[in-house]
């Protein structure tokens, strides 16, 4: 209760009046509350996303089956309970969307970084919290636009998540490329001011406003991760932006950046000089740098998580930075590996396989040294820690398929096939994803207060985890047959035929990972409201983030704020008393500092 | 009321599992445990499940590779391909014992070192030495991974012998089309402009080189053991040229022309008796999505002996027979309003097209 007061205080001294619900829970300049809102948006998208793949896992199980509840969702979209196929690609492309924009980019970086940079630097709030209040509103109106596009008359955008012209520029050739994309546009550029907004702020608090002692060298890998990620996405995203905009000037004002000799609906159209394959480059120059954006918060999470619950150093911090940015730089000269096929000069194909292979070597050191963290460690399973271990699962099966991806002569046969699919949802999507969930079971105590149920826990990692590999797994296999992804049936091919076993069991693993995230959602909301008590220091971790009081309020903490005299991965430490010494505790006489 | 009836049963089913959860937290309370702190018998619990389910995760895999890999594609039935295929069984030879072992480690330590009070951690914060093993042998595999990849790549994309024959794969929304380049072995010019209901592959039949030009549609052969060059043209959206059985891919571009050469080894016939399938036909396939009926885009392929193909063909109608009643166009404008006549009839096939795919998908099925 006394904690209640102090933070009542301590709130009166900062704001200069009482915070009223407006300023508290909705207009809020404070990094967690800011960080809550992005984690619940995100939530709720990452179930609409989640939700529309399971619409189409119904008709890519059984394919061409009437289903009730397909028209009761969709209306004239499956009359008769049959999915039209042009809603199918939609249901794709919103899916894709939504996961790697709203939940993965906006969701997982948004949440973390707005928790943890000013808590784990030893700051009083983000450089400025008024730019993080709007990279939040933006991002929400971004994804209430995304979701409003389901509902209009034409159907939303359905070109696919990389929404290549010419079939995203012209309506005659899908209706989704009317209303739909002009919406999908927009919400993805307001979705690239907030995430420029929070990447500037993210880059500035950590880099000025670290507390005394924290040198770079330091910080949490989470920290790291984060810094590596907004500076990924401030360089990137500006290039997806003006994509977009010369792909809105075609659309609407009869520009040829990308749309060159093109006859359809029985009229040759005007536009002359454009090139498609220039709208890839510049995609994937973002495409490419925005999967690491993705993964590379989600490894920092998990390097934390893995080290704090081993009760053991991360190995080789300085080689996890090190192989961060080394993933980093070459994230920036690979993006031609997506277009392997698009009739690219052969010798640009060659160096693109160089530089793509490369990035196997900073991925299989981070591999090999999260194995070694756990190497004799003494690891308490919590609920973070099964995913974090999940995650290093999913990072090494999705990974080393990379390495037949990223082979120019073999993506040949595999470009845009089943196996590619399987990569990148094992890789990207359940690394991301778990690593997403490690981070809110490890810091919900630090945002709620609270605990989560750890039996709910457990529950929801196994279920998931098998859902994952269930779902994932066998469409390396129908890949390798050579089915393309994005079909709405494989009915047309009888060489297929043999595969529909294979797509029945993964539409039935995808429904009990729909059912494994219902437990994760009622764990969330639950335990907000009656989870127990959360103590200060719940993991007994070292980070700073643990040394403010239980509910902290604005301005973190309620003294000075502290000095940190060591980094933060002093677990078992020969000579301490206990497993863990926090960042704040002075080096003894004569202890020596390792990392 | 339907909609209703599910959106409560939904709901009832939230409240229902937070009830649940509720009880089953009161009842370990009541016997004196936090529902939220981590156990000793917690631990070894779930270590023990990391052992059991991982190693259930290990078989699962040999036993998708037993169950699945005779669904797999047959060899390569063409000469590159050959090369592709050893490339492939090299990576997988390399990838797939890099993940068992990292598994198993993986498995082992998650369930050697689980939490107990007896225990310390060993503080092991770096080893140079580990550390330069670990960059260094993934440097050297994949070294050798990517010099004989790109060695493969050179072999595969290099220039196409000269006396390779030229066939074009025309790709609109949503069929292909094939031209072959006939006794001149030179395809005529065409544009998106010259486009009209005859003529739906814009052929310019001011171009000498196109007379002798052969359109073929439902099914491209193609005469075993001689290079073939295939030019790829698209008049709307993107697509590919997707042929698995061949490894060969290729993107059709509006605005541009893209190319793959390639030496067909293996008939249809002898594919027919390697795959043990009498009914089996080489397909391609769009790849690239390009609209509602792009899951049925498709063409087969028929590779037959040099004396089949020449057969074949011989039946087939020039471009010049197939124009020869139509009146030359030579004035741009004359065209133009050709192409603008012609427009409402290009609709409504394209029409047809996206609505009966199933009944217009190709003869063969």
């Amino acid at each position: 209760m006394s904690d209640h007061a102090a933070h009542e205080d301590h709130a009166h001294h900062h704001h200069h009046g009482k915070p009223d619900f407006w300023t508290h829970y909705v207009f809020s300049q404070d990094h967690k509350m800011i960080s809550k809102q992005f984690l619940i948006t995100a939530i709720i998208m990452g179930f609409i996303g989640m939700a529309l793949s399971m619409l189409f896992r119904l008709q890519l199980g059984w394919p061409g089956e009437s289903f009730g509840i397909l028209e009761t969702v969709l209306g004239k979209w499956a009359e008769g309970g049959v999915l039209d196929p042009n809603m199918y690609l939609a249901l794709v492309t919103i899916h894709g969307t939504i996961i790697v924009f709203m939940v993965l980019t906006g969701g997982l970086t948004g949440t973390f970084a707005n928790l943890l940079i000013p808590l784990q630097v030893g700051a009083r709030d983000m450089a400025s919290g008024f730019m993080n209040m709007l990279s939040y509103w933006f991002f929400l109106a971004s994804s209430v636009i995304m979701v409003g596009s389901l509902f209009i008359e034409t159907g939303p955008a359905s070109a696919g998540w990389t929404i290549y012209p010419p079939l995203s520029a012209l309506p005659e050739a899908i209706p989704g490329s009317g209303l739909g994309m002009t919406l999908w546009l927009v919400s993805i550029a307001l979705f690239i001011v907030s995430s420029l907004l929070g990447g500037i702020n993210y880059i500035v608090t950590i880099i000025n406003l670290r507390t005394k002692g924290m040198s770079m060298d330091r910080m949490p890998l989470t920290m790291w991760a984060i810094f590596i990620t907004a500076i990924l996405g401030l360089l990137s995203f500006p290039v997806l932006l003006s994509a977009a905009l010369l792909l809105i000037f075609d659309r609407s004002f009869g520009t040829s950046f990308y749309l060159s000799d093109i006859f359809i609906g029985g009229q040759a159209l005007e536009h002359t000089g454009g090139s498609p394959i220039l709208y890839e480059h510049l995609f994937w120059f973002l495409g490419h740098p925005e999967v690491y954006i993705i993964l590379l918060p989600a490894l920092g999470i998990t390097s934390e998580v893995i080290s704090t619950m081993s009760r053991k150093p991360i190995f080789g911090y300085k080689a996890m930075v090190l192989s961060m940015l080394a993933i980093a730089f070459l994230s920036f000269i690979v993006w031609g590996h997506h277009m392997f096929v698009t009739g690219m000069n052969p010798f640009l194909g060659s160096v693109f396989t160089f530089t793509t292979l490369l990035v196997a070597i900073p991925s299989a050191v981070k591999v090999f040294n999260y194995l070694t963290t756990l190497w004799k460690g003494n690891i308490v399973y919590s609920p973070a820690m099964m995913f974090a271990i999940g995650m290093v699962s999913t990072f090494i099966t999705g990974g080393l398929t990379g390495i037949i991806l990223g082979d120019s002569a073999l993506d040949i046969n595999v470009h845009d096939t089943y196996f590619v699919v399987a990569h990148f949802h094992i890789v990207m999507g359940a690394s991301a994803i778990f690593g997403m969930f490690a981070g809110v079971y490890h810091w919900f105590p630090k945002m709620y207060g609270k605990m989560m149920n750890k039996k709910m826990g457990y529950a929801h990692f196994w279920l998931t985890v098998v859902s994952v590999y269930g779902v994932f797994f066998p469409m390396h296999f129908i890949g390798l047959s050579g089915v393309p992804r994005r079909y709405y049936s494989n009915e047309a091919f009888p060489l297929f035929d043999a595969l529909q076993d294979i797509n029945v069991s993964i539409s039935l693993f995808a429904f009990l990972g729909g059912i494994a995230q219902v437990i994760f959602f009622v764990n969330f909301f639950y335990s907000i409201f009656r989870g127990t008590k959360a103590t200060k220091n719940p993991w007994h971790s070292n980070a700073l983030e643990w040394t403010t009081e239980v509910n902290p309020g604005h301005g973190n903490w309620e003294g000075p704020i502290p000095t940190v005299y060591r980094w933060a991965y002093d677990y078992s430490k020969p000579g301490a008393n206990e497993d863990f010494i926090p960042q704040t505790v002075p080096l003894k006489e004569g202890e020596e500092e390792v990392h | 009321m339907i909609n209703l009836l599910i959106a409560i049963v939904i709901v009832l089913a939230i409240l229902v599992l937070a009830k649940v959860a509720r009880v089953f937290e009161l009842s370990t309370e009541l016997k004196g445990e936090n529902p939220a702190e981590v156990t000793e018998a917690d631990n070894k619990t779930q270590s023990t499940l990391f052992m059991v389910m991982g190693l259930a995760y290990l078989v699962f895999v040999v036993y998708s590779f037993v169950a699945w890999g005779k669904h797999l594609l047959p060899p390569a039935a063409s000469e590159h391909g050959a090369e592709i295929d050893n490339l492939m069984g090299i990576s997988f030879g390399i990838i797939i014992p890099m993940f068992f072992i990292t598994h198993l480690v993986l498995i082992f330590f998650a369930y050697s070192y689980y939490h107990r009070k007896s225990r310390t951690a060993t503080f092991f914060a770096h080893s140079n030495k580990l550390e330069m093993i670990w960059t260094v042998v993934p440097t050297i595999v994949l070294t050798t991974l990517i010099i004989y990849g790109l060695t493969v790549w050179h072999d595969v994309t290099g220039p196409e012998p000269d006396d390779a024959m030229e066939v074009e794969l025309y790709a609109k929304q949503f069929d292909w089309t094939a031209r072959y380049s006939g006794s001149d072995n030179v395809l005529g010019k065409s544009g998106y402009r010259l486009i009209t209901s005859e003529n739906p592959l814009g052929i310019s039949i001011e171009d000498g080189a196109s007379a002798d030009d052969k359109i073929v549609r439902g099914e491209l052969h193609l005469p075993v053991g001689k290079p073939v060059v295939f030019k790829f043209h698209s008049r709307d959206v993107l697509h590919s040229a997707y042929m698995p059985h061949f490894r060969l891919q290729m993107n059709c571009v509006p605005g541009m022309t893209t190319q793959f050469h390639m030496v067909p080894k293996t008939t249809t016939k002898e594919m027919r008796q390697i795959t043990g399938n009498d009914e089996f036909d080489y397909l391609l396939l769009c790849n690239k999505i390009c609209g509602g009926a792009h899951y049925n885009m498709q063409m087969n392929i028929i590779v037959e002996s040099e004396e089949d193909y020449a057969a074949w063909l011989a039946d087939k109608k020039t471009f010049a027979e197939s124009m020869g009643a139509a009146p030359v166009v030579e004035v741009a404008e004359a065209v133009q309003t050709e192409v603008l006549e012609e427009g409402a009839e290009e609709v409504s096939v394209e029409d047809g097209a996206v609505v009966e795919t199933e009944e217009t998908a190709p003869a063969g099925h």
